[in-house]
């Protein structure tokens, strides 16, 4: 089946099953290999992008579903003044062990910050916790999401 | 418990002694190669007898140095480290002009490449330095030529060689092509710096990678991607030790996008290929979901009927008994106990785990037209991935090239590299096609080498004083083949061997093909909860608590003996270490004072891959039963020197987690012989509300840096279940723990008791 998706901003035409998951396209067939594969159910976050701003999980996500959508990955993070906090505060902060699930990390406090500007620990533990690291540098990455968020505060006063 | 050899292809005698070569490179630059000469153990099919020549150290004319990194990265922070102890004794720039290149599998050049058992800081620490320090005298040696001055009149800072009385200097960059013909130091003449002088080492620098890894850059073994890569899934047998007997493959042959269907036929050894059916299609998910239209009969034998109830009740069984076989046996353990005043005894049990990286088992593989292979290989141990590889194919482990990528986690699994050897035997068959394998959640969930499960009978005489004057312990665990494999071994030395005068420790075994590994902390992972819980149970019959029975065993005593392992010799485990980090630990936590209404604390000490941790947890129940862990203090000794504060934090805020997550909730269990579990959801690894407050301060002492991968969890297990027993009167000795024996004995009628004696906070 043949679709035209707009990924980053480009447009990308390929011709895949309708079921084929999304994180599958990117990685197989367009080698976008930012976005990770780790669990398969949506239960992990790894695979994380943005559908129209919203955070999904890619890995569940049919191509076919995605329709007139535009998609964001990690890839293009930087795009974005929250993205590039988030990246910053990830380096300042020293966040990772393995790195491999810091993708959809990212992706998920991105779209989670787009929303709340300003969130509480409880709320970024509640936010995040759909997203597994299996290193587990939560107080990390907790951190890093609090003070990407306050640098958002600084640049809008 | 000091008796930590969990890694089988570990060189003996490691000399400290680094030879060193240089060859001018084209484009005038300097080559600095290290020779580590190593007798390497001789059962390691590949890795005998090498002599190991190597390049750590290029520097270009235009002033960049490329430092090798040798050792497989899987969050460690190996990467960054090593590197740092190479720059620091160079003078090198580390922010300016320091690149890091990681190296391929060439253990004749770097000597031993692994990522397993701590080992890596301990092995490096002074070779690495040996090897920046030489750079830096050839660099010197070439400015002294140049200038026509006395070398020991010259300088070095940040990537230059300074002359201060002549009022100049000059970029390591300019004296590289010189340096190069310079004389080639000994590296024992050759004097390492002060540590008051580090300026990179102690220093906390971020991941090498990270910068990339933030971006989506591809750095993984998954990431791999080579022109006309195909993607490969593999079907296994769900029983342990199944053999195929039949495979109907035409259906998934006729999938879609289906480009051909392997029936592959292995051996017993799990490590290598097994046999299975190997599906490649032009992407992963195609081949994966054709998996369902194959129609495989298997032939399970007995290993079918294999499961939880059944190891349970032959343990149960085994341990009413007497062991099969005694190791360490010291004093009169029968008349210790018929004359003591008090026996204790209690039966401790924890199941298979299993590791589930959060980057699934993976390798790329291609053969090439004459027969030799190139792998690209998320691998914590490079160089049995070649044997192994090259096993499968059928070719001599030289003509199978071994690329290290980085890893999402490793946690002892990819010591095992039983999903190379199914890459290299699906690429065997496809020559000139570069093969990605890839595993489900489900495949790495349900074919892993777990943590294996274990029963103790744990036995202690008490004197008419209260004094701890016998202790037993029988240990059920497996053999594989009539044999245990090594993370199921009993350590000789396991703490209190030594420090009570009659001890023994008998094992008994249950034959199993449930393949066993190393999981992070291997056996101290477990033996921590029984024996440091135990311990709590001893010194509450004595009216005391766990600090008071451990520093009274501790206090004034000796180093124990060096041990001599296959590996070469480890120092012995070393009392007064011990009682710092466990007084360290107490200081921090406010040990005496007691807990907020409703919470508790219990303390946990454990020695293990030479590095001394003592953790205090603070628990709460919650009214419907939950865990709830509030704050950890972590006092590690791990030597003189944390080489990168940012990276030795980060692993022992990560093990604390990890070791709590395995307490509460984690659990594989086997059913008809095959593991029940699946992915995630009946795999609960913590997620980010689980996490509490630690707080962690190394204890610096005079001895040399050791690693951090791994002793910061054991010993954070009993510091919770002695929390919760401190909070609810009730002994945990099973795990993953059982809140509903909790909640329905002790919680909440007991709210507000005091339970416990002097230290542990009342409820």
């Amino acid at each position: 089946m043949a679709f035209q998706l707009t990924i980053n901003g480009k447009q990308h035409d390929f011709d895949v099953p309708g079921d084929m998951p999304l994180l599958w396209v990117l990685r197989n067939e367009l080698g976008m290999v930012g976005t990770k594969f780790g669990c398969g159910m949506g239960l992990c976050g790894a695979c994380t992008v943005h559908v129209d701003g919203m955070a999904v999980r890619s890995c569940s996500y049919p191509v076919g579903a995605v329709g007139e959508a535009k998609i964001t990955t990690i890839e293009a993070l930087e795009e974005s003044a929250v993205g590039r906090a988030l990246q910053q505060a990830w380096l300042d902060e020293d966040v990772m062990q393995c790195g491999y699930c810091q993708a959809g990390q990212l992706m998920n406090a991105s779209a989670f910050l787009a929303d709340n500007p300003d969130p509480s620990d409880t709320e970024i533990e509640e936010a995040m916790s759909g997203n597994i690291c299996r290193c587990a540098c939560y107080t990390r990455i907790r951190k890093a999401i609090s003070l990407a968020a306050k640098q958002g505060d600084a640049a809008n006063a | 418990m000091p008796d930590q050899t969990e890694i089988r292809d570990m060189p003996s005698n490691v000399s400290r002694r680094t030879m060193l070569k240089v060859s001018a490179l084209a484009g005038g630059g300097l080559m600095l190669s290290a020779a580590m000469p190593m007798a390497v153990r001789a059962a390691v099919a590949g890795e005998r007898g090498v002599a190991m020549l190597n390049a750590f150290v290029k520097i270009t004319a235009d002033d960049m140095i490329t430092i090798v990194s040798k050792n497989p990265e899987i969050g460690q922070g190996i990467k960054t480290s090593l590197p740092m102890m190479i720059a620091e004794e160079m003078d090198a720039d580390w922010d300016r002009q320091v690149k890091i290149e990681q190296g391929d599998l060439d253990q004749q050049s770097y000597g031993l490449q692994i990522a397993g058992g701590s080992t890596a800081t301990p092995m490096n620490w002074i070779p690495m330095r040996q090897a920046g320090a030489a750079a830096r005298h050839m660099l010197i040696a070439a400015a002294a030529k140049r200038w026509s001055v006395d070398a020991s009149d010259l300088a070095t800072e940040k990537g230059k060689v300074i002359d201060k009385a002549g009022g100049r200097s000059i970029s390591y960059g300019e004296l590289a092509a010189d340096a190069a013909t310079m004389a080639v130091p000994d590296p024992d003449s050759l004097t390492l710096k002060d540590p008051a002088a580090f300026t990179i080492i102690g220093r906390s620098i971020g991941g090498i990678d990270s910068p990339k890894i933030v971006k989506g850059k591809p750095v993984f073994g998954v990431d791999t991607m080579l022109p006309g890569m195909r993607y490969a899934a593999f079907e296994r047998a769900p029983v342990f030790g199944a053999r195929l007997k039949s495979a109907d493959i035409a259906e998934a042959e006729a999938v879609p996008g289906v480009e051909k269907v392997l029936v592959m036929k292995g051996g017993e050894d799990p490590l290598l290929l097994v046999d299975g059916v190997a599906i490649i299609a032009s992407n992963w998910w195609t081949a994966n979901k054709a998996r369902e239209k194959l129609k495989i009969e298997w032939d399970n034998g007995e290993w079918g009927s294999h499961s939880n109830e059944y190891y349970d009740s032959t343990a149960a069984r085994l341990l009413s008994g007497i062991p099969a076989e005694y190791g360490t046996n010291d004093g009169d353990v029968d008349t210790a106990f018929a004359s003591a005043e008090t026996v204790l005894e209690a039966d401790y049990a924890y199941p298979f785990l299993a590791h589930v990286p959060m980057e699934p088992q993976n390798c790329t593989a291609l053969c090439h037209d004459d027969g030799s292979m190139e792998i690209w290989a998320p691998t914590q141990a490079p160089g049995r991935a070649q044997t192994s590889a090259a096993s499968v194919a059928g070719i001599a482990p030289e003509k199978v090239k071994v690329h290290i990528t980085r890893m999402g986690g490793g946690f002892g699994r990819r010591l095992s590299n039983d999903y190379v050897s199914q890459a290299a035997a699906i690429a065997a068959k496809m020559p000139g096609i570069p093969i990605q394998l890839i595993w489900s959640r489900e495949d790495d969930v349900r074919s892993d080498f777990y943590r294996p499960a274990g029963w103790h009978k744990l036995r202690a005489a008490l004197n008419g004083s209260g004094e701890l004057t016998g202790f037993e312990d029988h240990f059920v665990t497996f053999t594989t083949n009539g044999k245990i494999p090594m993370p199921a071994t009993m350590f000789d030395a396991e703490f209190p061997a030594k420090f009570v005068p009659n001890l023994r420790y008998g094992t008994s075994t249950i034959e199993t093909r449930v393949p066993l590994g190393s999981l992070r902390a291997p056996r101290s992972n477990a033996f921590a909860f029984a024996f440091q819980s135990f311990l709590d149970e001893i010194a509450h019959a004595q009216g005391r608590d766990l600090p008071a029975l451990l520093l009274e065993l501790l206090d004034g005593k000796d180093q124990l003996p060096d041990e001599r392992m296959q590996m070469g010799v480890r120092p012995g485990f070393n009392p007064p270490r011990a009682a710092g980090v466990i007084r360290k630990a107490m200081e921090m936590a406010d040990w005496q004072t007691p807990s907020p209404a409703g919470r508790a604390k219990g303390l946990g000490f454990y020695f293990s891959h030479q590095g001394y941790f003592a953790e205090v947890v603070e628990a709460s129940l919650s009214s419907s039963g939950e865990i709830e862990v509030h704050h950890v203090w972590v006092a590690g000794d791990v030597g003189s020197q944390i080489v990168n504060p940012f990276g030795a934090l980060n692993q022992v805020q990560g093990s604390v987690i990890d070791g709590l997550g395995q307490a509460v909730a984690l659990s594989i269990k086997l059913k008809d012989g095959a593991v029940e579990q699946s992915n995630f959801h009946d795999y609960p690894v913590p997620r980010m509300p689980f996490t509490p407050k630690i707080d962690v301060e190394f204890v610096k002492t005079d001895y040399p840096p050791t690693g951090l991968g791994e002793p910061a969890l054991p010993p954070v297990i009993p510091a919770l279940t002695n929390a919760l027993f401190a909070l609810t009167g009730k002994r945990i000795r099973n795990l993953p723990i059982d809140t509903s024996q909790l909640t329905a004995s002790f919680w909440p009628d007991h709210h507000g008791l005091v339970i416990g004696t002097s230290g542990v906070s009342p409820v």
